[in-house]
């Protein structure tokens, strides 16, 4: 079972997630995973498929510090903002501590002249354990429901 | 109506922006590049190993279906029913003892011949097809195919070379490296970029852009102008290959190469750069080996990180690319997942190719309100196209647009090849 409470914090911590990734604050979104983490974004055809290809595959921390300044440091892409909606929350289950969450998301980016499109579309297969009494991401699988990437994939999802 | 084009150099060093935008030349592409003498990527053979797989694919803008047969051969033709022009096929892949059409159930069979019309003879003796109409005569539209070491590719011209001499011994043996073992599928991406699917081919052919657009390229030393490497093209000009040998330049050759552009080559470090490693398993000495093949093909090889990048025209202004990752399958588990971990270097989010769709979708944009104007292309000199040791070059993209005039009948004259 799960208490109220926790499930009032994992709403916020989804909450706090979708701002840090709109809101351009890398390093805080980092900050919601635990230091032994897995990150991946999977097209839906190869979840569907049994296929094991990500589009970005972090296998741990480390990696997803690695994303984070190759992006601020090196890498160039489509100027956008991001605006991340995510709702059903579901409680998938809780093995020794663990809890399975699962919700939905939509990514939509907007350009540099205010033009609004549907970027991305899916779910989130998440594993979530209570640090110091706050919940931190252990693992989160983001499902790409349009496997088909328009441009490119930068910030994360 | 013939093409005008005004090429204001015979060896393509000046390309008019109208190539990318014109409808018309568009819809000559369909005709003279992907219906005419040229063999185009279908899929691999390990994406359809047992009799009654398929997969659903193109060539251009026209829909096919491979699939495999029961004595093991493979079979390719045009996704359209004969009846009423339908999809026939829709799925992306499965497998399937016949293909039928969901309109009016009209069903083919594995090398799509007409098998089956429903209510042929009508009902109580009423409707139906006449007695004397040859289903033989409307089958699926058939397409040649011809597979190299696994590799599958379909063309619609008769005439067309056999493949293995249109794949030419350079590409041939960049195959034969690829699938020096039987191959096991990864997984796939899908990219959508919004620009002209030629832009993607010219950044395929351009070494000079990598180096500079793909910064993390350079900081890792993956592939950088610094190092040996070069770009080769086969006899006629129209496939390339790029390649780069790791360890052949040092780092403060490569800070004072790019320092003196203020780029800088050393501000990033990783954490975890095992992301990075090549096990070398080819027997060429090259770290990176990435070809392109006329019109629609990609296979990229970045140190163990090995894929097939089919190109998919959508219109003038669209066009998908899909990519299809492998490994071996007698890779070890380390293996493996070192393939897996690695695709973050390439791919729609990939570390050095994520930068490929802004560039296109940017040159795209800006050359569509002129297009009497022209691209400046004469990086590594201008004139006959040739094999380059140096990577600060764009001749095969010269190369590239070479056999393109020729297959659209749009060559300058004295054009260069």
């Amino acid at each position: 079972m799960i208490s109220l409470e926790q499930r009032l914090a994992i709403y916020d911590l989804f909450a706090e997630y979708a701002a840090c990734l709109d809101e351009g604050r890398l390093s805080d979104w980092l900050d919601l995973f635990v230091e032994d983490c897995i990150y991946r974004i999977v097209p839906r055809e190869n979840y569907a498929a049994n296929l094991p290809l990500s589009l970005v595959l972090c296998d741990s921390k480390d990696m997803m510090r690695d994303r984070v300044v190759a992006l601020q440091e090196a890498n160039e892409y489509n100027i956008h903002t991001d605006r991340h909606l995510i709702s059903g929350i579901r409680f998938r289950g809780n093995a020794s501590g663990v809890l399975q969450v699962e919700a939905s998301y939509a990514v939509y980016q907007v350009d540099t002249e205010g033009v609004a499109s549907l970027f991305a579309i899916g779910s989130y297969l998440d594993e979530i354990v209570f640090v110091a009494g706050s919940p931190r991401f252990k693992s989160k699988t983001v499902i790409m429901d349009n496997s088909c990437v328009p441009h490119a994939i930068s910030t994360p999802l | 109506m013939p093409l005008d084009i005004q090429w204001e150099r015979n060896d393509y060093s000046r390309v008019p922006y109208r190539l990318y935008h014109d409808p018309e030349i568009y819809r000559l592409e369909q005709e003279r590049i992907f219906r005419g003498l040229t063999w185009s990527y279908l899929c691999l053979e390990a994406e359809i190993p047992n009799p009654g797989d398929y997969k659903t694919t193109w060539i251009g803008e026209t829909p096919v279906v491979v699939n495999r047969d029961d004595d093991g051969s493979v079979h390719a033709f045009v996704n359209r029913c004969a009846h009423r022009g339908s999809v026939v096929r829709r799925e992306p892949r499965g497998n399937a003892a016949d293909h039928t059409c969901i309109y009016h159930r009209w069903c083919y069979n594995r090398k799509g011949e007409l098998v089956g019309i429903p209510f042929a003879r009508g009902i109580r003796g009423q409707g139906g097809i006449d007695p004397n109409f040859d289903k033989t005569k409307h089958g699926l539209t058939r397409i040649h195919v011809g597979s190299y070491k696994g590799v599958v590719f379909g063309t619609f011209a008769a005439q067309a070379d056999p493949l293995p001499d249109y794949l030419g011994p350079m590409i041939r043996g960049h195959i034969d490296g690829l699938m020096q073992r039987p191959i096991e599928i990864l997984g796939y991406q899908r990219q959508a970029i919004d620009g002209n699917w030629k832009l993607y081919n010219e950044n395929l052919r351009d070494t000079y852009h990598a180096s500079l657009l793909h910064e993390f390229l350079v900081t890792f030393g993956l592939d950088r102008a610094t190092q040996k490497g070069g770009v080769e093209m086969d006899a006629r000009h129209r496939h390339n290959l790029t390649y780069a040998v790791a360890g052949t330049d040092n780092q403060q050759d490569v800070v004072a190469a790019y320092a003196e552009h203020k780029l800088r080559a050393d501000h990033v470090t990783l954490r975890d750069p095992s992301i990075l490693k090549y096990h070398a398993e080819f027997n060429d000495g090259r770290s990176m080996a990435t070809s392109s093949v006329f019109p629609n093909l990609c296979f990229q090889r970045l140190n163990n990180s090995m894929a097939t990048r089919q190109i998919q025209p959508k219109g003038t202004d669209r066009f998908v690319l899909l990519w299809t990752y492998f490994g071996y399958r007698d890779d070890s588990e380390t293996m493996r997942r070192h393939r897996l971990r690695q695709m973050n270097l390439l791919g729609p989010a990939g570390y050095v190719s994520m930068e490929d769709a802004e560039a296109i979708e940017i040159a795209h944009q800006a050359s569509r309100p002129d297009l009497e104007s022209t691209s400046v292309t004469e990086m590594g000199g201008a004139g006959a196209i040739n094999d380059c040791e140096f990577r600060v070059t764009d001749v095969p993209v010269r190369g590239f647009w070479s056999y393109y005039a020729e297959l659209m009948g749009i060559e300058p004259a004295g054009a260069v090849r």
